[in-house]
């Protein structure tokens, strides 16, 4: 396919994931894999040489005179999954939907400090958040299938942005890559609201999937599902690095600690820790981590 | 808090019975309950007599010559059938003009409209829904008739503007029930509003709008105030182009019967009255098992 209809001015096409060519903006990062400590549960490689996808700076978030989040930095790398952890109301949702701009029509939403993604500002001067949207895909809490079929549900976003070809393909791989496929491939033209709870998440998984975004962004997507649903998305997040990066915020600690290489814990809107998820959840720095990781508020 | 201890104290063995003020309660939501029935049988029976009177008036002069027939040139009797066939297309190229007026109206004010502007045009459209149909009629004759002549477009177009707001209303209502979170997710797949809006959001309401639409058309088949202005003169027999010369059409004609001399006119402008009630049903009929049929589609 091209990326012909989706070339902006600041955001320049990315290659697909197969074609694996080396990424224009590379960043050494600052943090090396803290000496002893297994990273990550699936021993991914460290940090070092990695991409920084998003550099998040000094990164300040209101709704009108409400402070939600204040003045997180941190990075995210490519390929590994980021957990972002912290009790209810710290700014983790307000967080990540404003990597791809999803508080934009939120009244009194401001934001200060910068997002960068991939270097360019995401609420930089000429971006398009439609394009921004489809290069950092979402996944919500609730499951949110259109009552539409299985198949046009997957299908819905590469028909609209002109990636008419190989649509079968394209929609059979998103399905395969949500580990759908074996459930619904003899019922693609029924209902997407005829599926059980954790089948319509994999299938807003497999939606996102389908526009080719690089990121996915999970918004607790197990929040509202059965610990065996849950289990099933949780091993379908960890296939899905080698492809995507993703950010997901959570409420289940263990949960980051199953998924995730790293781990941002925040709390009233600020950063406490960023780190690996082995060293967060064994040797945090902070007191408040500790306290909260250890089940003493929350 | 501390108070519940000791308000709450009671005897634990006493029977499962109503007592204390229970019984004053009961009386008050019994009393409550029946209220709301018998509202709700009153509206009922109000429709049941209009049917009843309707039906028991005109059924004589229902025939199969009387829906197919011409009316005779001169003198009174024959049937309705141009008549028919005139509220058909006037009605019909009403809600050609109407419906995608309102809809697109109603989209604007959901998905697009911000603050003021908003707020403005659902004010027009409620004061428009205010504006007698008379003085509609009046409008549509100095903007299409005057200088010219009657027509079937003009009946037309004075009943889309007695449509268009009850469209965008109700349109309007329906849309704002399309849950957000659909919004947010066509949002996030990095898709144009407008196809987000065509392709998510107006299928979910779809159902819901074509039902606002058969009740404007069901509230404009019957008007009859404007057509007394801009169509009711017309050329004898079945005419279809709306441009020509005024159209026959139901209203009218029920009006024109009940003023003749003759007390056949009586039955047949009941006739016609219940023919023009039985359009009416089989329009909302047939869109709501068209309705039933999509909500099938959608929820298997």
């Amino acid at each position: 396919m091209t990326f012909d209809e989706f070339s902006g001015e600041d955001l320049e096409p990315q290659p697909l994931p197969e074609q694996a060519a080396p990424r224009r903006v590379r960043i050494k990062t600052d943090l090396g894999p803290p000496p002893g400590i297994r990273l990550g549960t699936n021993g991914k490689s460290p940090t070092t040489g990695r991409d920084v996808v998003f550099d998040v700076r000094d990164l300040s978030i209101s709704y009108g005179p409400k402070t939600a989040v204040a003045n997180v930095s941190f990075k995210i790398y490519r390929n590994l999954i980021t957990a972002i952890i912290g009790p209810s109301g710290c700014g983790k949702t307000t967080f990540i939907r404003s990597l791809n701009r999803m508080n934009d029509s939120v009244p009194g939403f401001g934001i200060n400090g910068e997002i960068l993604y991939h270097g360019h500002n995401v609420y930089g001067g000429g971006v398009d958040r439609v394009e921004v949207r489809r290069r950092i895909g979402m996944v919500f809490q609730k499951p949110n299938p259109f009552p539409k079929s299985i198949y046009d549900n997957v299908a819905w976003a590469p028909r609209n942005l002109g990636m008419r070809k190989g649509l079968d393909e394209r929609v059979e791989k998103a399905i395969r890559q949500a580990a759908l496929w074996d459930e619904v491939k003899d019922r693609l033209k029924s209902s997407a609201l005829s599926l059980s709870g954790g089948q319509q998440q994999r299938l807003c998984i497999a939606r996102a999937l389908a526009a080719n975004p690089e990121v996915l962004l999970l918004d607790e997507p197990c929040s509202a599902l059965d610990p065996i649903s849950t289990a099933k998305i949780e091993e379908l997040i960890d296939e899905l690095t080698d492809d995507y990066t993703i950010v997901i915020v959570t409420h289940n600690m263990q949960q980051a600690a199953r998924v995730s290489e790293f781990t941002a814990f925040m709390y009233l809107g600020e950063l406490v820790e960023f780190d690996s998820t082995s060293k967060m959840f064994t040797a945090p720095h902070d007191q408040r981590t500790q306290d909260y990781i250890t089940g003493r508020f929350g | 808090m501390t108070d519940m201890t000791t308000e709450t104290l009671f005897d634990p063995t006493a029977p499962l019975t109503a007592s204390g003020n229970l019984r004053r309660r009961q009386l008050v939501s019994g009393l409550a309950e029946s209220a709301a029935t018998g509202a709700a049988l009153l509206a009922i029976t109000v429709l049941g007599i209009v049917i009843y009177a309707v039906i028991a008036r005109g059924a004589a002069a229902l025939s199969w010559d009387f829906l197919t027939k011409n009316p005779p040139a001169f003198g009174s009797g024959g049937g309705i059938a141009p008549a028919i066939v005139g509220t058909a297309v006037i009605v019909g190229l009403g809600t050609l003009i109407a419906a995608p007026v309102g809809i697109l109206t109603a989209l604007y004010l959901t998905e697009f409209a911000r603050g003021r502007i908003g707020n403005l045009i659902r004010l027009t459209m409620d004061v428009l829904n205010g504006v007698p149909s008379i003085v509609i009629g009046v409008f549509v004759f100095g903007l299409l008739v005057r200088g010219h002549h009657q027509s079937g477009f003009a009946a037309a177009v004075a009943l889309a503007i007695i449509m268009l707001p009850l469209v965008a209303r109700s349109a309007q209502e329906v849309l704002l029930l399309v849950p957000g979170s659909l919004r947010e997710a066509a949002d996030a797949l990095g898709v144009a509003r407008w196809r987000s809006v065509l392709g998510v959001i107006l299928p979910s309401a779809m159902g819901g709008i074509l039902t606002g639409t058969v009740l404007a058309v069901a509230r404009a088949a019957g008007e009859t105030a404007p057509l007394l202005l801009v169509s009711s003169i017309y050329p004898n027999g079945v005419h279809t182009n709306p441009f020509s010369s005024g159209l026959a059409n139901i209203p009218v004609y029920i009006f024109n019967a009940s003023e003749q001399a003759d007390p056949g006119g009586f039955t047949r402008a009941w006739g016609a009255a219940l023919v023009l009630m039985a359009f009416i049903l089989i329009t909302s009929l047939g869109a709501r098992a068209l309705l039933a049929r999509s909500r099938r589609k959608l929820t298997r």
